[in-house]
């Protein structure tokens, strides 16, 4: 057994885990409804690939990942699709997403499996294959698990496998392990070819030697080459860079990632789902979910996305004096708007809350810079300064002090004397500065859009006017060509422009004395356009009555006789 | 006495050409305050401030020439920031150049839409796309919500939706402190 390392504070609270622990893993029964978010991971939305009416079968696709930082999202049940449409998300906001909402028939007709073979499969189509299975960490953070199975490309790696769950009242991934040790082993060791990682560790607290003694029953039962670390239950052990640090001694610095280093972590829950998907060809489409707190029968529950978590919290018999309901450990878990909010894959338990279970904190006092919250912060922080400037609003300061490497576990509020909610205000601070930073990208680009459209305009603008003092250029190059062919033939071409007005007859009488190419130009154009105009002969004039040709010749003479008149009055007005 | 003056003198000269040759040197391209002035602006192009976008207003500010409470889209907010950036007292928003509306995008109703493109021209940031006859539809992530292209449509068929909260874009709130009951 290896040595182990120590991570940087930490806390002791309560683990409150026995009591979902003593009955093994159920299925939870069918409910009448799934309501299935569409946007459950990272990175974008997947594009619904259903509509309402529909039939789906079980493990249908019926969300494509869009684009590769995103993953699939599949049918839990078979049923008939009877909407698409915004509901009310697995989200503290409260906020609608665009679900697929689907009736089961209750019969669970599953989809044909596409089993993949991954030793003879190249890595890229094995990683096409867990995004369009809709794989993603399965430990809280939901992120796709086909982008962070990337083989090492200049140092030998080490997979770890997190069953380390060090949070209070959950227990999926302790009864995973006890109960599907076999499957997670063959998952990690998917992982294991895929990263081309030399050493598998899989880390296990030390309240958990059920778990551990499974797991190392199943590693020797499959012939693998993997450790099972226990490490000291210390919450957060569990958080990636925390485990990491334990098992290997590697520290991860500010703004690395543990693959710079050589390590890449999952929890176990996910290399379970990875076998799923690979081996056996079936989608993610449930996952195991602790049901505690105020309940009568806590347990854990094998769960189809888009149950709604009050028909957990009914079949685990939610106390009457329940008033919330809790995604996630008391730690970092995140309060849900209402009970009937579906199971999504972030969703590793579900906590009914009470005034008893969860007395209101005292009210919050001023901060009196014990430095008790540095002391047990895991990201070695200065969780103090940050919610400082957090709550003066100076947010560039709170990022100075490296606000963005919260983990945001909660340890710093544990231990506050003065009950000061901090993790709230780094909640607040990331947000508002995450919205700053989005308009700002917006301001700049309408400053860009802005600038280029005057850019275009003026361009446009100068173009316009070359092009016309070019064509006016040309044009009166041509007339004096045709007007005065030579320049000495001016005199002679005068008396030609005289007569060409002459001819047209409209502007007979016009002083056209002096030949200035630019009237010629114009006398030039009035006889072109007259000539089109006579060159247009009238049209349906076969056939016709004789009171037709009567009202012809009557409108024709009327057009004579105006014509007479704009002569006349042409005359009289060049006069 | 002569030696001292010579010395400063010299020094004089040779202190001169140097802040000479580094004004040359180190010449600053452009205005900064105009830069800086500009940043906090929000870049909505709506021309409320009675300039033809935020860029002229950020000149004028600068140049005196005109107040920092004028632009309804920066709001309060963007005033103070106006006010600590320039050094002034802080001023509310000068009702005359407009109110401080929730921010909203155009939206043409596509039915209606006849395709005359004058919401096209009037768009400041190319964010209405279409052709003569053709529909016209906005680009909602692009569109400021400058209200420029609401006048021109003859057959007012774009109106002003706000932008509401998503699941992306939520923010927690501002932690509530709770006041210590008596006794």
């Amino acid at each position: 057994m290896g040595k182990l390392f120590d991570f940087h504070g930490g806390v002791k609270p309560q683990t409150h885990k026995q009591h979902s622990t003593r009955e093994p893993i159920a299925v939870a029964p069918l409910p009448d409804l799934l309501v299935v978010p569409l946007h459950q991971s990272i990175g974008g939305t997947p594009h619904p690939l259903v509509q309402a009416g529909e039939s789906v079968m079980k493990g249908q696709r019926i969300g494509a990942a869009d684009g590769n930082v995103s993953a699939a999202v599949h049918a839990p049940t078979s049923g008939q699709v009877i909407a698409v449409e915004p509901r009310v998300m697995t989200h503290t906001s409260g906020l609608p997403m665009l679900s697929v909402v689907i009736e089961s028939d209750g019969e669970e007709a599953w989809v044909a499996p596409e089993p993949v073979n991954y030793r003879s499969t190249p890595p890229d189509e094995i990683r096409d294959q867990l995004r369009d299975a809709g794989v993603v960490g399965l430990g809280g953070a939901v992120f796709p698990s086909h982008l962070k199975l990337n083989a090492g490309k200049d140092m030998p790696m080490t997979l770890v496998l997190n069953g380390a769950e060090c949070e209070p009242y959950i227990t999926c991934d302790d009864m995973l392990m006890r109960e599907r040790a076999q499957d997670i082993v063959r998952g990690g060791r998917i992982m294991r070819d895929m990263l081309g990682a030399g050493q598998v560790l899989i880390g296990i607290e030390d309240n958990k030697p059920e778990a551990a003694a499974a797991m190392r029953a199943a590693v020797a039962a499959l012939g693998e080459d993997m450790r099972v670390i226990v490490v000291p239950t210390r919450y957060p052990a569990g958080g990636a860079k925390q485990l990491i640090r334990s098992l290997t001694g590697i520290e991860v610095p500010h703004s690395k990632r543990s693959t710079d280093f050589g390590v890449q972590c999952f929890n176990v829950g996910t290399a379970y789902a990875i076998h799923q998907a690979i081996d056996l060809g079936r989608p993610l489409i449930s996952r195991i979910v602790t049901v505690s707190g105020n309940v009568e029968r806590p347990r854990n529950y094998e769960v189809l996305f888009g149950t709604p978590m009050s028909h957990l919290l009914q079949l685990a018999g939610a106390k009457p004096d329940t008033d919330r309901t809790l995604m996630g450990g008391p730690m970092m878990g995140y309060l849900m708007p209402n009970p009937d909010v579906p199971v999504v894959k972030a969703t590793n338990c579900v906590i009914a809350g009470s005034r008893a279970l969860f007395p209101p904190s005292p009210p919050e006092m001023p901060c009196i810079r014990c430095t008790a919250c540095v002391e047990v912060c895991p990201a070695d922080l200065q969780p103090h300064e940050m919610y400082w400037f957090a709550r003066a609003r100076n947010f560039g300061k709170a990022q100075e002090y490296h606000l963005f490497d919260c983990i945001e576990c909660g340890c710093c509020a544990y231990v506050c004397p003065s009950h000061i909610p901090l993790v709230d205000y780094y909640r607040f601070a990331k947000t508002e500065i995450w919205a700053r930073e989005r308009e700002k990208e917006a301001a700049d680009q309408a400053r860009a859009r802005f600038e280029f459209r005057n850019l275009r305009e003026e361009r446009d603008q100068q173009e316009k006017t070359a092009k016309l003092a070019a064509k006016t250029a040309a044009s009166r190059q041509t007339a004096e060509k045709r007007v005065a062919p030579k320049p000495s033939a001016i005199a002679d071409a005068r008396p030609a422009a005289i007569e060409a007005a002459h001819a047209e007859g409209t502007v007979a009488s016009a002083p056209a004395l002096s030949v200035d190419p630019k009237k010629a130009l114009i006398e030039a154009a009035i006889e072109r356009a007259r000539k089109q105009r006579e060159a247009i002969a009238p049209k349906n004039t076969e056939n016709l009555s004789e009171a037709q040709k009567a009202e012809i010749a009557e409108i024709e003479a009327r057009r004579a006789k105006i014509r007479e008149m704009a002569k006349t009055h042409d005359e009289d007005a060049s006069k | 006495m002569l030696t001292a003056l010579l010395v400063m003198s010299l020094g004089a000269v040779v202190l001169g050409a140097a802040l000479g040759w580094a004004a040359i040197r180190f010449k600053v391209e452009g205005d900064p305050l105009v830069d800086k002035i500009d940043a906090i602006l929000p870049q909505t192009q709506c021309g409320q401030c009675g300039h033809p976008g935020c860029r002229p207003y950020a000149t004028a500010i600068a140049k005196g020439e005109a107040d920092i409470n004028q632009c309804p889209p920066g709001g309060e907010e963007g005033i103070r920031k106006l006010a600590d950036l320039l050094g002034r007292e802080f001023k509310p928003l000068n009702a005359e150049h407009g109110v401080e509306k929730p921010k909203s995008v155009a939206v043409i109703d596509e039915v209606t839409c006849i395709g005359c493109t004058l919401c096209i021209q009037a768009c400041p940031v190319d964010a209405i796309v279409g052709a003569a006859k053709q529909m016209h539809t906005v680009v909602a992530p692009l569109c400021t919500g400058c209200e420029l292209c609401l006048p021109p449509c003859p057959v007012n068929c774009i109106t002003m939706e706000p932008i509401g909260e998503s699941v992306e874009t939520w923010k927690w709130k501002y932690p509530v402190v709770r006041i210590k009951a008596a006794a």
